[in-house]
């Protein structure tokens, strides 16, 4: 009986254990601190995650087709730094302001996926190339300014524009007392499981990642599969990096650069979430609310902010562990 | 031991199964030192799984291995070399190391183990000498193993073998990728192993090499032991006799369905070194068998049948029209589909469902025009194929890792079914199915050739390909060396022209 014991215990806390944390740590964090579980602080937690959640939806989307982007954190900084300058440099109106860096971002999706379906590039190494050379261009773009509402130019002058407010409220607007950016994640997390679980492109993603050659043989276009899933990684980057410009109301250099972990950090958490097992979008979301909760938690109790990627980075190893032994045991 | 003091190592008893379908039922084999022990049976017979578990890379599921009497303990590559059981595989590119010198891979085990700093010129002397004693003089021991010859790389593998001082040699079909005057050469070299005490266990599909050079023969089939004999005391013509067991048409009747207009025509089609040049037809109700020995090219000529593979030159043509491959897509577009040997990795997806892996080819049908997938539509439609094809247990939301390996071959099949293809290839479809499910898959294919499919049927089980096939063309290195008719086919003369791709006298009848 103890070896049974052994695997039920397992198999419990492979599906429930994130959702117990979580809980967890709600609890610790609501009697330490009183203010913790107010509806303005639990609206604040949702919204700081919501960034981090659309660059998850894209890291979930390359894990699903068996693949990884890492260059989410840097399509962030570069879409925002763009979208900021968009206003601040060239005064174009809202839709040219959203319009393009999702171009953009669905440009470099198109690039990684070339790299790595057609090129053959591994993954990880595509994107990590492709991640740097991101960065590259939006420090030589911004020439490593930040962008803020009539800045100075280098060459002296004052930059002509501001932030739009339509623009801004996007970010730090309010409907019926709910946050913007919050509703849209919600939006978007219900629209992306309701892809992946109902259609049958969701279903054609989890299959090509499940068995690449066994799909392809089935008739799916598994190159055209994995190409999607990298445009749209890029896509719900390029969301992120324009909400980061609209929440801060400025376009911050290197912006993207920590939501990579925290967004990979949440995907691992999500795949265990009830026990899935696989890449999905719902348990991103806990793995989200797991991180951005630690994270408010922490910060109330002062915990300097410098210490925040050691709880994230401890949350990722976690969440790693989790999963790999469980992998590990399903295929003995 | 031997009373007469030669090493004696037996097997017995030896059990082992995949996934629930039994390799071998209570195998007794034995082997003495000094004597070469050709070990045969048709491919599927267990031969390889018997050896894989004497060099330790199966544990058997019951039985015992004894050298002289006293029982090893084989778990590992590792034990069964500490036990001096070392292995030539076919594919001498895996066991060597082929960035590191001859030297170096002869010595590989001291290398590994040894303490201190290496003195080179001392083991480079010390591997000439052991090539020298096998009689293999003539490799430099400088030279990188990727540089080697196949048949260099063997000798360079007996070598290391030798070093480890091993005492049971085992050859797994190492003259396949052999000329004749190479394989010469590995025969004395055997022989001077033989005579120097070493048990040496020899397999291959070659009955002329065989009996040239072996003293006693084992024959296998269907997981267990038919013979053990002296090789003078028997003959090709009984060992082939041996090899196939009963005939196949008692077991499995043939339907008689009327053959019609040419469905697919393969001209010329040809891919590296594994498809030279083939040409194949298949007409309406006809079943096409492709017949050949392991490595013939067969899976390669399926795969690029099916656009799972692009070919090098050569065309395809259905209904009359030139197909441009790029993707199994276009194939099952054009209505080609293929069921692929690799079942478990290929031909369904494990981990999913029976009615996820049922709907994939019909995904767009299933699903309304904004693409949501219709619940209930899918369910029926798994239904009908699991109730059409008696897939057990009955229910769609099972995995498909735990069906057995019959029903999860069913399933790789069902899935085309609702596809409307015209032309279906299967490539071992009978590999690790029992024998109740088989007779299933023949009447299943039997029934798609009613409805006048062109069927293509890729197997090295001659047994089958004779109670199936309308006609059968033979598959030797890469070419089709000769069509047979049903009426002309017999198990001996197809297992003569698929061995006979090379300099092979033998199974003459």
């Amino acid at each position: 009986m103890q070896p049974n014991n052994r695997r039920s215990f397992l198999d419990f806390s492979f599906k429930y254990g994130a959702l117990l944390v979580i809980a967890l740590v709600f609890v610790v964090f609501s009697i330490v601190n009183p203010v913790f579980l107010t509806y303005d602080n639990i609206a604040d937690i949702l919204r700081a995650i919501s960034i981090t959640m659309f660059v998850a939806i894209g890291v979930t989307l390359s894990q699903i087709v068996d693949g990884f982007d890492l260059s989410v954190g840097s399509t962030v900084s570069l879409t925002t730094v763009v979208t900021a300058t968009l206003m601040v440099w060239y005064q174009q109106p809202l839709v040219v302001v959203i319009v393009v860096p999702l171009v953009i971002g669905v440009l470099i999706g198109l690039l990684n996926a070339l790299l790595i379906v057609r090129v053959r590039i591994p993954d990880l190494l595509a994107t990590l190339a492709v991640m740097y050379v991101i960065a590259g261009v939006h420090k030589t773009y911004t020439k490593g300014y930040s962008i803020y509402n009539n800045m100075q130019m280098t060459d002296g002058t004052k930059a002509p524009g501001k932030f739009l407010p339509d623009f801004l409220w996007i970010g730090q607007g309010k409907l019926l007392g709910v946050p913007i950016p919050v509703i849209l994640m919600i939006v978007a997390v219900a629209l992306v499981h309701i892809f992946l679980t109902y259609t049958r492109w969701g279903r054609q993603l989890y299959i090509t990642g499940g068995n690449r050659e066994a799909a392809r043989l089935s008739g799916i276009s598994v190159n055209r599969v994995r190409l999607a899933a990298y445009v749209l990684s890029g896509l719900f980057a390029a969301i992120g990096g324009i909400l980061y410009a609209a929440r801060i109301g400025s376009g911050q250099v290197d912006a993207g650069a920590g939501l990579l972990m925290e967004a990979v950090a949440a995907v691992f958490v999500g795949y265990s979430v009830f026990g899935a097992g696989k890449p999905n979008v719902i348990g991103t979301f806990f793995g989200a609310v797991l991180i951005g909760v630690l994270i408010n938690g922490l910060t109330m109790l002062n915990l300097p902010y410098y210490a925040f990627d050691i709880v994230k980075g401890a949350v990722l190893v976690f969440a790693l562990a989790t999963t790999f032994v469980h992998l590990a045991r399903r295929k003995t | 031991m031997t009373t007469d003091g030669r090493l004696e190592l037996t097997m017995r008893g030896i059990v082992k199964s995949f996934a629930g379908v039994a390799a071998l039922r209570g195998v007794d084999f034995a082997v003495r030192g000094g004597e070469i022990h050709a070990l045969l049976g048709a491919n599927g017979a267990g031969k390889s799984t018997l050896m894989k578990i004497l060099s330790g890379a199966y544990t058997a599921d019951a039985g015992e291995i004894a050298i002289g009497g006293a029982a090893l303990a084989i778990r590992t590559p590792r034990d069964a070399m500490d036990q001096g059981i070392a292995c030539v595989y076919q594919e001498v590119d895996t066991a060597l190391v082929p960035e590191l010198t001859v030297t170096e891979n002869v010595m590989l085990d001291r290398i590994v183990r040894g303490k201190g700093a290496v003195r080179w010129s001392e083991l480079h002397r010390e591997a000439e000498r052991i090539l020298e004693g096998i009689g293999a003089a003539g490799i430099s021991v400088r030279r990188k193993a990727d540089e080697l010859s196949i048949a260099q790389k063997q000798l360079v593998l007996i070598a290391r073998a030798a070093a480890q001082q091993a005492k049971v040699l085992i050859f797994d079909e190492p003259t396949a990728p052999l000329s004749l005057e190479e394989a010469n050469r590995l025969f004395a070299v055997m022989r001077r192993l033989r005579d120097e005490g070493v048990a040496c266990i020899f397999i291959s599909h070659r009955l002329g090499e065989v009996f040239e050079l072996c003293d006693r023969i084992t024959v296998m089939r269907d997981g267990a032991r038919v013979e053990t004999v002296r090789a003078a005391e028997t003959n090709p013509q009984r060992v082939i006799e041996a090899m196939l067991g009963k005939p196949f048409e008692e077991e499995f009747p043939k339907a008689q369905v009327e053959i019609g207009e040419t469905l697919l025509e393969v001209r010329g089609i040809r891919r590296g070194t594994k498809v030279r040049g083939v040409d194949l037809t298949v007409r309406r109700g006809e079943i096409v068998a492709v017949a050949g020995l392991v490595g013939a090219g067969k899976t390669e000529l399926s795969r690029l049948i099916a656009g799972a593979d692009r070919a090098d030159g050569g065309e395809i043509v259905l209904h009359g029209r030139r197909l441009s491959l790029s993707e199994p897509r276009d194939a099952i577009r054009a209505g080609i589909v293929l069921v692929p040997e690799e079942r478990r990795k290929q031909g369904v997806l494990v981990e999913e469902t029976v009615r996820t892996n049922l709907s994939l080819p019909s995904l767009r049908a299933l699903s309304s025009p904004l693409g949501f997938i219709r619940a209930v539509q899918e369910r029926r439609h798994a239904e009908s194929i699991v109730a059409g094809l008696g897939i057990v247990p009955p229910r769609p939301q099972q995995q498909v890792k735990l069906l057995s390996g019959g029903n999860q071959q069913k399933v790789a099949v069902g899935k085309w079914l609702p596809t409307d293809a015209d032309v279906y290839l299967f490539d071992e479809p009978t590999k690790g199915v029992d024998v109740g499910a088989k007779s299933d898959m023949f009447r299943l294919i039997g029934e798609l050739a009613a409805q006048g499919k062109g069927i293509v049927y890729f197997s090295c089980e001659l047994a089958e390909v004779l109670g199936i096939a309308d006609r059968i063309v033979i598959m030797s290195y890469g070419r089709i060396v000769k069509e047979l008719s049903r009426g002309e086919a017999t198990q001996e003369n197809i297992l003569y022209y698929a061995s006979a791709g090379e300099a092979d006298r033998s199974a003459t009848e």
